[in-house]
């Protein structure tokens, strides 16, 4: 693909270089003459702007391990000192911070582009598939450096990750306890994070240098998605590409420092300005925001599955959801790379992307919010004004007879006319009936959106009736309703759909539309105007 | 496609600059503050008087931890030092606080303001003689004094419940500024046992007893002494104290953002001129 | 390459517009760079917090005639001698000795306000300036006063070099009488 080297060393010493050393041949294939195919669109700028986030994060990383003290009682602290005290520590640590947030976004633009084009195709498997490992170990690292602040969410982020691994079965316990050092997360816990937040960026970096590698084995891919076949479908790499990466980095560069100047703290949670207290949990734990589909994943499942209960089966479902991209080269049948030329799976691709969003809406959300539901829930109160209280005490054979027993005496109660009846169960085989003879039935009728707002009404109601009244009857009703569980489970099921059955399936029954034979030809035909 | 996704990028931008916490309490009044938007600043005698605030009433049961007095004279501080000069003598004077234009700011070592605050102030620290604690006027080094020595004192001296420490307490709040302005002016002077009603306080009821009295703090300045006065400068000055240098910030961003303007544009530019005559 | 046929393609006119923009854009970038580093190099120096523990208050009435109590300012050891007549004379004999950093007692006993110090006490950093080690006040000396271990360095009773690789006096530490026996250091 790359072709025989064009370099030619043209001083003596670059000579002598090239002879010892050819780190400038290497560089000058790679990144000048390296040919690129022409009609790259802006969608392939976002692979440069992921190498400024690693250098930037790595960067100020560096810089602020000289201040941070990875101490339960001196973490927070210390990112104060920092933000207050240290020069320039404020731009900094809001660097770093936002950093995260800027890599991660960049990096769901890079993986959708790969997946909207086809990227993962052959022969770009392991290219897609190292991707996939830079991913998840980018996960591992943002999950570790977001423990370090020692806020209420760094805290209860990390228990509640830490206690997902207790839910595999037999080895769980022993591999939580081993990950955080002890039986909670503590000062070991906060030392190791630190130790492996900074071993594994330069671990990240190893891997996209083989990520860079692979790219450039196997080629680019294009929007197009045919293979470069002459000199005509590409350009060098630099200054072409250079220049265009260049110029998209920058305005991707200005949006970061909208963010760092101006909100740095819009992407983070005002619970992380709180000491992690190991006492008492946040009202709501939520992750980053770029973490918040897996979150809903995970919480998509409250019922079990057969032997696995629902907690394992949201961790699995977890972990799978990332696992599924690992098979996707050998998921997707189609023989046409671009879903530029597959009209039927674009449509499916972009309700994914919706999906996905919508995923993340669902693991911001409080996973019992009804999000519709077809009436109110009410409740219809029953109680006697003014009747003759009656108590007697019911007394069964046993156990097994309690039943039969308080029955018939309810009966007996109702033929002797009582109007109303309450059984109070007081042991095994013992209880209490109270009657109500005689009186005023009345009746009321409350609704409300919540289960817990509905209790409210009937506290009210009878603080109306008056606590006098001897016992109330209340038939609830709650409606068929939709929560943001049911919706995460729906939306969970699409996104493991999508790869599982409708690439493959789609792939060999969708009829293409007509692919260009070259880079070059429809570049050359649509010359004016093309996108 | 390109502009499918560019607008449901849009969507989720938007989506997420939605904060997420929902009470039952009333949403925080909107006051317009002067540092709230990109291009606002402190109002430092706000900050001020709302130190005051906070040294004569807050800071009997609230600590500010990660505060220590140099930092009230830091460049940008409430009581930082500027010698200006003077526009009818000519002769540099001294200037405290943000002067409007020019001033050379002075060290927060050489700041006697900052260090009369400092001094103060009661500090218990080990006695370097005999080894143990004892009182000592404090310096511009110290932390705020902190009013109990630890959060089981502090829990002890309250009823059980823990004046949480301030220093962040804006950026730890939903509702920032805002919040801790309505929360200080939104008891309807009822309470419940040992709670306050509040009707900004998630739940409603609160322990902290209503800690604004009007003409309680004195001001030098003539300002009116309101509770609602020293509710917002108190609420300013938590702004500053979570934020000090939010003007160093924006006045950065700004230079930050004109630059990266002006360099995308000329890289636009030297990316059309590479791309010339090729079809793409 | 691309230069070469942009070139070919439109002439020279177009020639100093191109560069222009080449050059502009490079030298904005590299302003750019410039002001970028700054912060992570600063970001290294004293913070503020260090910067601005300044001061050591000292009890003097706790250190007896021809006694020394080492002290820490800024981190850094300070002594505080009291000096016996003994000592006192023989700074003041030696003020016109052959000196490496010539400097006269009274010189060296000046506070940090510019009023002259009191010749009992000499409140002296206890840095050797060789290399940085701590002296030991070794009675009966060469000089009678300060020997560093590290490398042989030989002061005299007013902490003045009078052998050895050390090119100057010990630092006299900045301070200031704020009682009759209270000073304030820093």
């Amino acid at each position: 693909m790359s072709g025989p080297s064009t370099y030619e060393p043209k001083s003596a010493f670059t000579r002598w270089l090239d002879r010892r050393l050819p780190i400038v041949r290497l560089t000058h294939d790679s990144f000048v003459a390296y040919p690129t195919p022409r009609n790259l669109n802006y969608w392939w700028t976002f692979g440069a702007m992921l190498s400024l986030c690693l250098v930037v994060q790595i960067v100020t990383g560096i810089v602020l391990a000289m201040h941070y003290v990875p101490h339960i009682n001196y973490a927070f602290a210390s990112v104060q000192r920092i933000e207050r005290d240290v020069p320039f520590g404020w731009l900094i640590q809001n660097m770093h911070a936002v950093g995260a947030s800027m890599f991660f976004l960049a990096v769901y633009v890079h993986m959708f582009r790969g997946l909207y084009y086809g990227s993962y195709k052959a022969p770009r498997e392991l290219l897609w598939i190292l991707g996939c490992v830079i991913y998840l170990l980018m996960v591992a690292t943002g999950f570790l450096g977001y423990t370090l602040p020692w806020g209420q969410m760094s805290f209860w982020g990390a228990t509640v990750i830490t206690n997902l691994l207790g839910a595999l079965p037999l080895i769980g316990e022993s591999i939580k306890n081993w990950l955080m050092g002890g039986f909670s997360v503590d000062q070991p816990t906060i030392n190791r994070f630190f130790s492996l937040h900074y071993l594994l960026p330069f671990v990240i970096a190893g891997v996209v240098a083989l990520h860079v590698w692979a790219l450039h084995e196997a080629g680019q891919n294009n929007p197009a998605g045919v293979e470069v076949k002459s000199k005509a479908d590409t350009v060098p790499f630099t200054p072409h590409a250079t220049m265009k990466d260049l110029f998209a980095t920058t305005l991707f560069v200005i949006m970061f420092a909208i963010f760092v100047f101006y909100m740095p703290d819009a992407l983070g949670h005002a619970d992380n300005f709180i000491p992690a207290n190991p006492l008492q949990t946040p009202p709501e734990i939520v992750p980053e925001w770029y973490l918040l589909p897996f979150y809903a994943i995970l919480r998509a499942f409250d019922f079990n599955i057969g032997p696995i209960d629902s907690k394992l089966a949201g961790v699995l479902a977890m972990f799978a959801s990332i696992g599924v991209l690992f098979l996707l080269p050998w998921l997707d049948t189609s023989r046409v790379r671009s879903m530029r030329y597959r009209p039927i799976a674009r449509q499916f691709f972009v309700i994914f992307f919706f999906v996905c969003l919508a995923l993340g809406w669902c693991g911001g959300k409080n996973p019992g919010l009804i999000l519709f539901k077809v009436a109110d829930f009410s409740a219809t109160l029953t109680w006697v004004e003014g009747g003759q209280v009656t108590e007697q005490a019911i007394q069964a054979e046993g156990a097994a007879q309690w039943d039969d027993a308080s029955s018939a005496a309810v009966a007996a109660a109702r033929e002797g006319g009582a109007t109303m009846t309450a059984v109070t169960r007081t042991g095994a085989s013992t209880g209490t009936l109270r009657t109500v003879s005689g009186g005023e039935t009345r009746n009321a009728q409350v609704s409300a959106d919540t289960a817990d707002l509905l209790e409210e009404e009937i506290t009210h109601v009878k603080e109306e009736a008056g606590q006098a009244m001897p016992f109330f009857s209340i038939e609830r009703r709650s409606p068929a309703r939709f929560t943001v569980t049911n919706f995460s489970l729906l939306l969970t099921i699409y996104y493991f759909l999508f790869f599982i059955v409708i690439l493959p399936v789609l792939g060999l029954r969708e009829r293409p539309n007509r692919v260009p034979d070259t880079i070059a030809k429809p570049v050359l035909n649509e010359a004016q105007g093309a996108s | 496609m390109l502009r499918v996704l560019s607008a449901a990028a849009a969507v989720i931008v938007a989506s997420f600059g939605i904060a997420f916490a929902a009470s039952e309490a009333e949403h925080p009044e909107n006051h317009p503050f002067s540092f709230e938007s990109p291009v606002g600043s402190y109002d430092m005698a706000a900050v001020q008087r709302g130190f005051q605030v906070y040294q004569q009433v807050c800071s009997t049961c609230h600590s500010m931890d990660h505060l220590a007095y140099r930092h009230l004279g830091q460049e940008g501080g409430p009581f930082a030092l500027y010698m200006v000069r003077s526009h009818e003598t000519g002769e540099m004077e001294p200037h405290v606080g943000k002067p409007a234009h020019g001033g050379t700011f002075v060290d927060v070592t050489e700041n006697p303001y900052v260090r009369a605050i400092a001094s103060g102030v009661t500090i218990v620290d080990v006695d370097p003689n005999s080894g143990q604690l004892a009182d000592r006027p404090g310096r511009i080094s110290d932390r705020f004094r902190r009013p109990f020595p630890n959060e089981i004192a502090a829990r002890a001296s309250n009823g059980g419940a823990y004046p949480v420490d301030l220093s962040v307490i804006t950026s730890a709040r939903h509702g920032g500024a805002d919040y801790i302005r309505s929360l200080l002016i939104g008891y309807d002077g009822t309470s419940e046992g040992t709670l306050y009603h509040n009707r900004y306080f998630p739940g409603g009821k609160i322990a902290m007893p209503p800690p604004l009295a009007e003409g309680a703090v004195p001001y030098a300045d003539g300002t009116a002494t309101t509770v609602e006065q020293y509710a917002t400068d108190v609420a300013t000055f938590l702004q500053w104290s979570a934020d000090p240098h939010m003007e160093e910030r924006k006045r950065m961003g700004f230079v930050v953002l004109a630059f990266l303007v002006v360099l995308s544009g000329l890289l636009y530019l030297a990316y059309k001129q590479v791309w010339r005559g090729e079809s793409h | 390459m691309a230069e070469a046929a942009a070139n070919n393609a439109h002439g020279d006119g177009d020639t100093t517009r191109r560069d222009f923009i080449y050059i502009a854009g490079a030298s904005v970038a590299v302003v750019g760079v410039g002001a970028t580093v700054w912060p992570f190099i600063d970001q290294m120096n004293p913070a503020a917090d260090t910067r601005a523990l300044s001061t050591t208050e000292v009890d003097l009435g706790a250190v007896p005639e021809g006694q020394q109590i080492k002290v820490i300012w800024q981190g850094k050891p300070v002594f505080v001698r009291h000096r016996t007549a003994a000592e006192i004379a023989a700074a003041q004999r030696d003020d016109f000795a052959n000196l490496k950093d010539p400097q006269s007692d009274a010189e060296r006993l000046v506070q940090e306000d510019g009023q002259a110090g009191q010749p009992a006490w000499l409140i002296l950093q206890a840095s050797c300036t060789h290399l940085g080690c701590v002296p030991t006040f070794v009675e009966g000396s060469s000089f009678g006063g300060w020997f560093c271990p590290c490398h042989g360095s030989d002061y005299d009773t007013s902490g003045r070099i009078r052998r050895g690789p050390a090119p100057k006096n010990l630092l006299v530490a900045p301070y200031l009488f704020t009682g009759p026996t209270a000073i304030r250091i820093g």
